[in-house]
């Protein structure tokens, strides 16, 4: 790892501070992709940000439509939240599949969605659910935050403070791992919302995105066999050792589906 | 005998809790990384970013003026200094009756590289990191020349190396051509089948390390390092590369965290930082990256194949040919030339009698990472070969798989069994492993599995691989007659203590295998002793007199066996010492139960008793040399032949082409089993292995020679949740030629599973065309009718 | 720059470079060579420890990020005399062979069995994902957690 220097705020100006004043600075949120890549030494900021003892970036909240969960909240407190698993039990069954253990006991939903790997499992939730994503400057609505790899609506200093998940009637996310790193080759999400379907679709693309033929499909019958027939165009699918492009297009459609018969069991 | 160790539970067969264990799960295990030496520096090497260039300058200017860098050491100044080449330790004989051709391997290169990874520089500083700042700035002018990197086009393409004609390291065969194409001519039916063995890049935990210490005032070197054969590293880096005179070297390795073959090797980066510490005049520590292993670590495997075995009218095989095309990497690694041809082209006949075999095997260079032993070591490759076969033409035949083997296989009456394919197999029961097998999986049954997996969506299937592997390497005569280096016995030194107590040293080493326990269970028997009276000392050429180290499941057969024979000769002169202490003829003491005992009479003597006396020696005989210590070097009389059934059940999903492993049984003959905890611990870690190379790994470099799979993020590594629960039994056959009746087990896991599971896979799938590994997406495909 | 952690009970103060790990500083600066490193991409788990009592992997932490936390290595859960009931369950159930992985599966199994309510061998297998083991073929592994599972909840 290069050198850098290592700051830690204690406030959200002053983190936003530090950025602006910094010649190439980074945000470190729970550091279990950002670390790896600065050991690989295919990053190399020159001051890190620690946003761990941030005010304000904790807690979930839980209300009967919407969670809303901190930025700094770790996978595994959202997977094991007594709260979010009775009210929105898809996002805690999601916090779960991510990684391991160990990473889930470090990484944060602030970092995950901030970065925007492509298999990402997060990403399927916010555009699955419809998450407002709550940041140091404003609102964003999920279907205007993933722009492309790597790339999202954040502009530089811009921090996640938290994310709200609307409460859909009911909800499912299926996910096909990568066998080496365990992160999604493809991850789908289905939100019913008293009738009205979104579909969230992360591993597949450079970014997670709304699965607008399935939800169509889906819309007018919600049933896994509703799919049998629809076509997932894989034009700009990633491709990869684990999976053609070709691959990862069958697959959508395979978890979709079982991600609705998840849904509807 | 020795009972006295039977009744305290810890004798041979007692599944003793291991001794080693305390250090390792309190966080007091000694790995290489672990240690350091005062005023150590760090190397970092520089390595190829090309599959294949010309050095044309190295410019280490930079990378000098990095605060805290020592030194750039380079090829060319290794070679200035006078080391030579990394030898291989196995000289294979052509077709022709030539030599096999090898490339001149320079520990650094100086002039050319030939895979990415390959070192060609060091980089020496006061810190880890400034060592590695100093690497990125090294600057090098390449000329990047054209890559080899399939090897079935190898032979086509650009010579890699000068004076390798067509990339040709050798053309070798085994068995009767002629006789074997006639008998095919004459068979009543051919089954023909094309197969690769897939690339597998080994993955021990701790990633290889080494300390370079050189006390200028003595003159004398030492290095430490994770090797599975201290002794021969020395004797390589002395004899061959010529570092430092034999007796000015030890070679320790200490706790050592996992080999699997690919820490037996002689490799470019202990050769450097032993010279390096002598250059620079400070102890030089180096410690790979996992990424530098996946570079710079031997390969295992990676062979194209095209086998066909005829097969009369009644079921009989008559004849099997094979022809392999074996990828030697970009030089011949330690043991690289033996592996894909006396490891392997002998072992083709199977259990089975079948009377023609004919095999050639193409050994390339292309510009891969070297290929080596990895866990089974040619016996996989040659399993593969024929129970793919096998278990392809029972369906072609429309013959019960388990039922056209059993036709076939070598009976008990049969032994010594010579096959054609140049081994006398000395004792097996193959049908009792293979009935016991198929009770375990509850074969009676599967259809009925089947019907379950089908209606619940799923595809099921069977296989099986009924193995046998050539182990206890090896007859030292016959070795060396096949172009061996060196020989293959084995040292034991059992040096009983005036206490009484015992300190065995053996020329063997445990990297996970437990001789500190098993090797104290056999002594602790022998000697009718407490399991703690006795200490295992491997690992050090400074302590132990010689060895040949650890490979090929040969450490109990060889070097337990050497201890055997050590342990004779301290109760023999503990007779003699014992009949001059009671007055009475040496032919009428024995040894029984831990006490010398003479015949007739109410007389005995403990060993503790003994043992003193020994070194103290006031009664005692008086043409007797004080002391009770004793060594031994085993050679043994032939190979051991483990043998034994694998029966894998898969369940294939047909929409995502997932294959789960839901059912494996593994019965293998080890003959006598020292700790059969322990052994059914090393047969399921084969067992992973060989799932993972049939279901998940794959070394994959892409058409200019860059490795595609060079982490833990592409490389597919079975975790806990890919695998299932083992179901491992055994029988017992015991060896007929060494003193404990074993036949070693190390390997057997990784030998059978990926016939068995592939075999299954096909099964499952009603194709006989897939490859190893059996990736989700290739399934898909294939059931999709792509 | 100062990090102060407790470790295994003792309160530590140093001065590190920021680029520091924590595996880095539990086995180079406190000489706790217990915790392993066998990769560089945070996937093998050979380096995990508890920090503030949960599993982490201890390559993919900052020091800088542990300052102020308490830090359990493998040297802090047992000794040879009085082993904790997961390194007891490893050695009986043999449960390791060369040992490398093994202080990172027991940190991690330790905190499994903390956080779970009810194990079976499949959550076991599942919950060990991040644990990489190339000599055991996982099954003694998993007969040891659900051993020592058994000894810690009783």
């Amino acid at each position: 790892m290069y050198q850098f220097n290592y700051h830690r705020p204690a406030t959200l100006e002053e983190a936003v501070a530090l950025y602006r004043g910094a010649e190439d600075g980074i945000y470190l949120a729970g550091g279990q992709t950002l670390l790896p890549t600065m050991k690989q030494r295919l990053a190399a900021p020159s001051d890190v940000i620690d946003l761990g003892r941030v005010d304000g970036l904790r807690g979930i909240d839980v209300s009967a439509d919407r969670v809303s969960v901190g930025a700094f909240a770790r996978h595994a407190e959202v997977a094991s939240d007594p709260r979010v698993r009775a009210t929105l039990p898809v996002l805690a069954y999601l916090a779960g599949e991510i990684g391991d253990n160990q990473v889930r006991n470090r990484g944060t939903l602030g970092g995950s969605v901030a970065n925007s790997d492509p298999s990402a499992d997060y990403p399927a939730a916010v555009i699955g659910l419809g998450a407002t994503i709550h940041t140091s400057e404003r609102r964003i609505a999920a279907d205007d935050y993933f722009q492309d790899l790597f790339e999202t609506a954040l502009q530089p200093g811009e921090i996640i403070t938290r994310i709200d998940f609307p409460v859909p009637t009911r909800a499912a996310y299926r996910k096909f791992p990568n066998p080496a790193s365990r992160y999604a080759v493809v991850g789908v999400l289905v939100a019913d919302f008293s009738g009205s379907i979104r579909v969230g679709i992360t591993g597949a693309g450079p970014c997670a995105f709304r699965g607008t033929a399935i939800e169509q499909a889906l819309q007018r019958d919600l049933n896994p066999a509703a799919l049998d027939g629809i076509e997932v165009p894989d034009a700009g699918f990633n491709s990869d050792l684990h999976a053609s492009a070709e691959y990862r297009a069958h697959l959508v459609r395979v978890m979709a589906k079982r991600a609705v018969a998840a849904l509807l069991a | 005998m020795a009972s006295t160790a039977h009744a305290a539970g810890h004798g041979i067969g007692a599944s003793v809790r291991r001794k080693e264990d305390r250090r390792f799960i309190t966080g007091q295990g000694r790995y290489t990384d672990d240690i350091n030496q005062p005023g150590q520096v760090y190397a970092v090497f520089v390595r190829s970013p090309y599959a294949r260039a010309r050095i044309d300058s190295i410019d280490v200017s930079e990378a000098l003026r990095i605060p805290g860098v020592l030194a750039v050491l380079t090829g060319k100044d290794m070679q200035a200094d006078g080391l030579g080449d990394l030898p291989c330790g196995w000289m294979v004989k052509q077709k022709d009756g030539s030599d096999m051709v090898s490339a001149p391997h320079p520990p650094l290169a100086h002039t050319q590289v030939n895979y990415v990874g390959e070192p060609y520089a060091l980089v020496i500083a006061t810190t880890q990191a400034a060592a590695r700042q100093g690497m990125e700035v090294v600057a090098t002018e390449f000329t990047e020349l054209h890559a080899v990197v399939d090897p079935v086009q190898a032979t086509q393409s650009e010579d890699i190396h000068d004076g390798v004609v067509a990339n040709l390291a050798f053309d070798w065969e085994l068995g009767d051509r002629e006789a074997t194409e006639a008998a095919l001519a004459a068979a009543a039916h051919v089954t023909r089948l094309d197969l690769t063995n897939n690339r597998l890049i080994p993955n021990a935990i701790e990633p290889r390390a080494a300390i370079g210490v050189y006390d200028a005032a003595g003159g004398d070197h030492t290095l430490y390092t994770t090797s599975q054969n201290p002794h021969l590293e020395r004797l390589v880096l002395s004899a061959f590369v010529k570092v430092a005179p034999e007796h000015k070297l030890r070679v320790v390795a200490p706790d050592v965290g996992g080999g699997f073959g690919s820490k037996i090797f002689i490799y470019a980066e202990e050769t450097a930082v032993l010279w390096a510490a002598r250059r620079v005049g400070r102890p030089v520590k180096w410690r790979a990256d996992r990424s530098e292993s996946f570079l710079a670590d031997a390969h295992g495997r990676d062979h194209v194949t095209h086998a066909e075995l005829g097969i009369d009218a009644d079921g009989r095989f008559v004849a099997l040919k094979v022809e392999t095309t074996a990828n030697l990497g970009a030089y011949l690694s330690t043991f690289g030339s033996s592996v894909p041809t006396y490891l392997y082209g002998t072992l083709l006949a199977g259990q089975y009698r079948t009377p023609n075999i004919h095999v050639e095997v193409k050994g390339v260079y292309t510009n891969t990472a070297p290929v080596d032993a990895y866990r089974g070591a040619g016996r996989p490759e040659a399993t593969y070969v024929v129970e793919r076969v096998v278990e392809t033409a029972a369906r072609e035949l429309g013959r019960d798989p388990a039922e056209l083997r059993r036709a076939n296989m070598i009976r008990p009456q049969d032994f010594p069994y010579a096959t054609p394919v140049a081994l006398t197999y000395d004792i097996g029961d193959y049908e009792a492993s293979l009935d016991k097998a198929l009770a375990l999986i509850d074969y009676a049954g599967f259809p009925e599995r089947r019907r379950a997996s089908e209606a619940a969506g799923r595809r099921r299937g069977i296989g099986f691989a009924c193995y046998i592997e050539a182990c206890g390497l090896a007859p030292s005569k016959l070795a060396i007659e096949l172009g061996a280096g060196v020989g293959l016995y084995e040292c034991g030194e059992i040096r009983v203590n005036p206490t009484g107590s015992v300190t065995v040293f053996t020329g063997v080493h445990s990297h996970g295998q437990s001789h500190e326990t098993t090797f104290a269970q056999i002594v602790a028997d022998r000697f009718g002793i407490g399991l703690d009276d006795v200490e295992v000392v491997h690992g050090d050429t400074g302590r132990i007199e010689f060895g040949l180290g650890t490979y090929g499941s040969r450490s109990l057969v060889v070097g337990g066996s050497a201890l055997m024979v050590a342990a004779d000769k301290v109760i023999a002169k503990g007779r003699r010492i014992a009949a001059h202490m009671m007055e009475g003829a040496i032919d009428d003491v024995s040894f029984e139960d831990g006490n010398f005992v003479l015949r007739d009479s109410n007389r005995s003597l403990s060993f503790g008793e003994v043992a003193f006396a020994a070194y103290v020696p006031a009664n005692y005989p008086e043409d007797l040399e004080p002391g009770l210590s004793e060594k031994a070097f085993y050679d043994p009389k032939n190979f051991t032949y483990p043998a034994g059934t694998h029966i894998a059940e898969v369940e294939v999903d047909p929409e995502t082409g997932v294959t789960r492993l839901v059912n494996f049984v593994a019965v293998d003959d080890f003959g006598t089993l020292i700790n059969p905890l322990v052994v059914h611990g090393q047969v399921h870690g084969g067992l992973a292995q060989g799932a993972g190379q049939a279901l998940m790994e794959q070394g994959i470099y892409d058409e200019y020679g860059q490795l595609q799979t060079g982490s833990y993020m592409d490389y597919c590594m079975p975790r806990a949740d890919d695998l299932p629960d083992w179901v491992v039994d055994t029988t017992v056959t015991p060896c007929t030629h060494n003193p404990l009746g074993a036949k070693g087990c190390g390997e057997a896991g990784a030998i059978g599973s990926p016939a068995a599971i592939m075999n299954a896979v096909t099964d499952a799938v009603g194709r006989n065309d897939i490859s190893m590994p059996a990736t989700p997406e290739k399934l898909w495909r294939a059931l999709s009718g792509q | 720059m100062q990090v102060t952690l407790t470790v295994n009970g003792t309160s530590h103060t140093l001065d590190v470079p920021e680029n520091t790990l924590l595996v880095d500083v539990l086995r180079e600066h406190l000489e706790l060579t217990g915790t392993h490193v066998g990769c560089d991409t945070s996937q093998c788990g050979a380096c995990t420890v508890h920090l503030d009592g949960r599993s982490v992997k201890s390559c993919t932490v900052l020091a800088a990020q542990a300052d102020g936390a308490a830090v359990t290595t493998i040297e802090g859960i047992g000794t040879p005399d009085a082993l904790h009931p997961m390194q007891a369950a490893f050695r009986e159930c043999h449960a390791l062979q060369c040992g490398f992985c093994t202080p990172g599966m027991i940190m991690s199994a330790i905190d499994l069995v903390n956080s779970s309510d009810a194990l079976d061998r499949k959550i076991v297998r599942e919950g060990l994902e991040g644990n990489i083991c190339r000599c055991t073929g996982y099954h003694h592994i998993v007969d040891a957690v659900l051993m020592a599972a058994g000894q810690m909840k009783a």
